[in-house]
């Protein structure tokens, strides 16, 4: 996962918070998908009902993960469609600079796709001399202005009109300045047509795959996915292993909590499902289709029983939506593909508590996150977890670089915590100690950062311990 | 839908170690809560913090062993009341995990399922009926991330300040959204967690009100704080205490 170079978290966090506007764009866009994402699943118990489908139908197909894959290969073989293994990013970079040869092609198409840039495609294509043209809206004005998503499913979510009309004046030749949305909407849309007339193949993601018909699911709103899948003579898709499910039918309440979820809606504009190339007699469609299949680490979380539930992912950003940290850094600043709460436990699973582990901290746990992941994945318990990882070095670890953030201060301090709160004789006369001077302690360390932004509260002479003693309340 | 026990002659009272510290007066008014409805209160002397920091900050081991002090004080079949959500989550609903693969893990689970929060444990069990003998004023309140979605207790709470006929309840806008505590989050990333608390003081700005309601003193160490900090003349209280205010501990 690319975009980190000279990853300072906390440094993104700071800039990112002094930057009004961003604020303002998020607070204002996040707002409004948790309304739309509230109107769309009114009901809670049959939400409830949803989400608990959902996550059986994840975990079930994590659960025979490599015989569905195999299945999965196999069917879509059958059905023409050719599958490549990856099992890492530049091995999936390879396979598709390989098709791209095989094709003499130079020109590609991009419908959204989370995992081409966890592969770091653009660049990739880039250095060998071929270009590569995203054509979701919101990934076109960000690669017009040289930028990663912010968001996983609206990746321009951190730019306003204002700032969008300047990119397409600025990068698009012959662009007049308008703040009109239609007009902007045309424009994108003539500069788009004819990269799809020109480009040799098309390149796509995957929502889901079916293992039992060799089907890849792919939802869009804008009709560039279908474009991008359809136009070019050859379509390539990419998907990280943990997109496969079982069956057909494992498709429609995981279609419908990932609409629902990601941007509120009943179902998308388009839901295309792919089962084979152009066929003979057939008038359209690629004639060639390639799925290539990423692991990246995938293999390693799932061998965890516990941390594999961070596979449950479908990408809906709703944990993004609805994350108080996240509305106030927006995605940028977590320098990772993958932000919000999922990328706060995957990017550290993915590139190792030693580079990405600072993310687990970036959490309150306050549980939003978990309340209205769609497959119920536990967020906050996985980032204990993680964070635990991060200071214990034991058997039962299974985080890359567990243990790396062991320290000497820390370990004492929990301890000493530990024995303060173990015996309650030391308990007992801590409490009368800081009675008298907890109000005069220097503000040092974690209290000098606390009082950044507050007043520190104040230590009551008398503890609750006391009180209750002197009124006579029984002990035991 | 969740189950209550039938009102008992006892209780078990864990005043946590943020009220101990900071709000000794909330507990006291919780625990006479239920003094006031012929119950009787009891207050293992010996007990301390229910492990949450440490749990929270990934040391687990840590955790466990504060955890179980906490457990072999509350022996006896007694309902345990909490006057907060955040540390009766912790009990209620961590301890289970935290233990899943120790040999204490029966007992710890008869233990967790104990736990009952003072909120729900006043209006569910109890039935308390409360008489406001306080002068008019306006409140707003505060729901804790835990109170709301690990022990399901906030609208048992507004019920209590419903019920107190002299005090106006405004809306908190995004009221469900936390506080920026997280307990060491806040100090681990101080300036995310400044920023959250920052919008949470403007929120309660724009209500107008007088006083900020909250179930948990670890909310109200943080906003209190930076009302203070921003010189917002509104106090924050424990729900308990402005109750026992309310009624004139009667």
């Amino acid at each position: 996962m690319a975009n980190n170079i000279g990853f300072d978290f906390t440094q993104n966090v700071s800039r990112a918070l002094k930057d009004k506007q961003l604020r303002k764009n998020f607070k204002f866009a996040m707002g409004n998908f948790i309304l739309k994402r509230q109107q769309i699943f009114p009901d809670k118990n049959e939400t409830e009902r949803l989400r608990e489908s959902g996550k059986a139908i994840k975990k079930r197909a994590l659960s025979k993960l490599p015989h569905l894959l195999e299945q999965l290969e196999e069917k879509c073989t059958r059905n023409g469609i050719q599958v490549h293994w990856a099992e890492t990013t530049a091995e999936a970079n390879q396979h598709v600079l390989r098709i791209m040869q095989a094709h003499s092609a130079t020109r590609l198409v991009k419908g959204k796709s989370m995992v081409s840039e966890e592969m770091g495609l653009n660049e990739f294509l880039d250095q060998n001399g071929i270009e590569a043209t995203e054509t979701d809206l919101g990934e076109f004005i960000i690669q017009l202005n040289n930028e990663k998503p912010s968001h996983i499913i609206v990746p321009a979510i951190h730019k306003n009109k204002k700032q969008i009309a300047q990119i397409f004046h600025q990068k698009i030749p012959a662009t007049p300045y308008t703040e009109d949305v239609e007009a902007l909407n045309a424009i994108a849309r003539k500069t788009l047509r004819q990269k799809f007339f020109d480009a040799q193949i098309g390149l796509s993601g995957v929502n889901m795959a079916v293992a039992e018909t060799g089907t890849l699911c792919l939802v869009e709103n804008e009709g560039n996915g279908r474009m991008c899948t359809t136009v070019p003579p050859v379509h390539i898709a990419v998907m990280g292993l943990e997109k496969v499910v079982e069956k057909l039918a494992d498709v429609p309440p995981l279609l419908r909590l990932l609409t629902g979820s990601a941007t509120g809606q009943l179902i998308t504009t388009y839901v295309n499902m792919i089962t084979s190339p152009r066929k003979n007699g057939e008038k359209d469609g690629p004639k060639e289709v390639h799925l290539i299949i990423l692991d990246n680490g995938r293999s390693e979380i799932l061998a965890d029983p516990e941390l594999r539930q961070t596979l449950q992912c479908i990408r809906c950003g709703t944990c993004l939506n609805h994350c108080p940290v996240y509305t106030r850094i927006g995605g940028h600043a977590y320098g990772f593909v993958y932000p919000g709460p999922i990328g706060k436990i995957l990017n550290p699973q993915v590139e190792g508590l030693k580079k990405a582990g600072i993310l687990a901290t970036a959490s309150s746990l306050c549980e939003a996150c978990a309340e209205v992941c769609p497959v119920k994945i536990p967020i906050p318990q996985l980032l204990r977890r993680l964070r635990n990882e991060a200071y214990t070095r034991e058997p039962s670890c299974t985080v890359k670089e567990c243990g790396c953030q062991q320290n000497l201060i820390d370990s004492l301090a929990w301890k000493g915590w530990e024995v303060i709160n173990t015996r309650s004789r030391l308990n007992a006369i801590g409490r009368k100690i800081m009675g008298v001077v907890g109000s005069k302690i220097p503000p040092l360390g974690p209290l000098k950062l606390w009082n950044r932004y507050r007043i520190p509260p104040k230590f009551a002479r008398k503890s609750l311990h006391q009180l209750v003693k002197e009124q006579g309340v029984e002990n035991e | 839908m969740k189950e209550y026990p039938e009102k008992p002659d006892t209780v078990y009272y864990f005043g946590t170690c943020l009220i101990d510290m900071f709000y000794p007066q909330a507990g006291m008014a919780g625990l006479n809560l239920i003094r006031r409805e012929g119950i009787r209160v009891i207050f293992p002397q010996e007990q301390t913090c229910c492990g949450q920091p440490a749990y929270n900050s990934g040391f687990f081991k840590e955790a466990k062993k504060v955890a179980l002090q906490q457990i072999r004080l509350f022996a006896e079949d007694y309902p345990i009341v909490v006057p907060s959500g955040s540390c009766a989550g912790m009990m209620k609903h961590h301890y289970p995990y935290l233990f899943a693969e120790d040999s204490n893990l029966d007992a710890v689970k008869r233990f967790s399922n104990r736990i009952v929060e003072l909120s729900e444990f006043l209006v569910q069990v109890l039935k308390i009926k409360l008489e406001d003998r306080g002068r008019p004023v306006k409140v707003t309140w505060h729901s804790s991330c835990h109170a709301l979605r690990e022990m399901g207790v906030i609208e048992d709470s507004k019920s209590l300040i419903r019920q107190l006929k002299n005090v106006e309840l405004v809306e908190l806008l995004n009221e469900n959204e936390c506080c920026g505590f997280g307990g060491t989050f806040a100090v681990k990333q101080p300036d995310i967690s400044g920023a959250m608390v920052a919008d949470k003081v403007e929120d309660i700005r724009q209500t107008g009100a007088s006083r900020l309601l909250a179930g948990d003193c670890g909310c109200l160490i943080n906003i209190s704080g930076a009302m203070e900090y921003q010189n917002l003349p509104v106090k924050g209280q424990h729900l308990a205490e402005f109750i026992w205010e309310r009624i004139d501990g009667k």
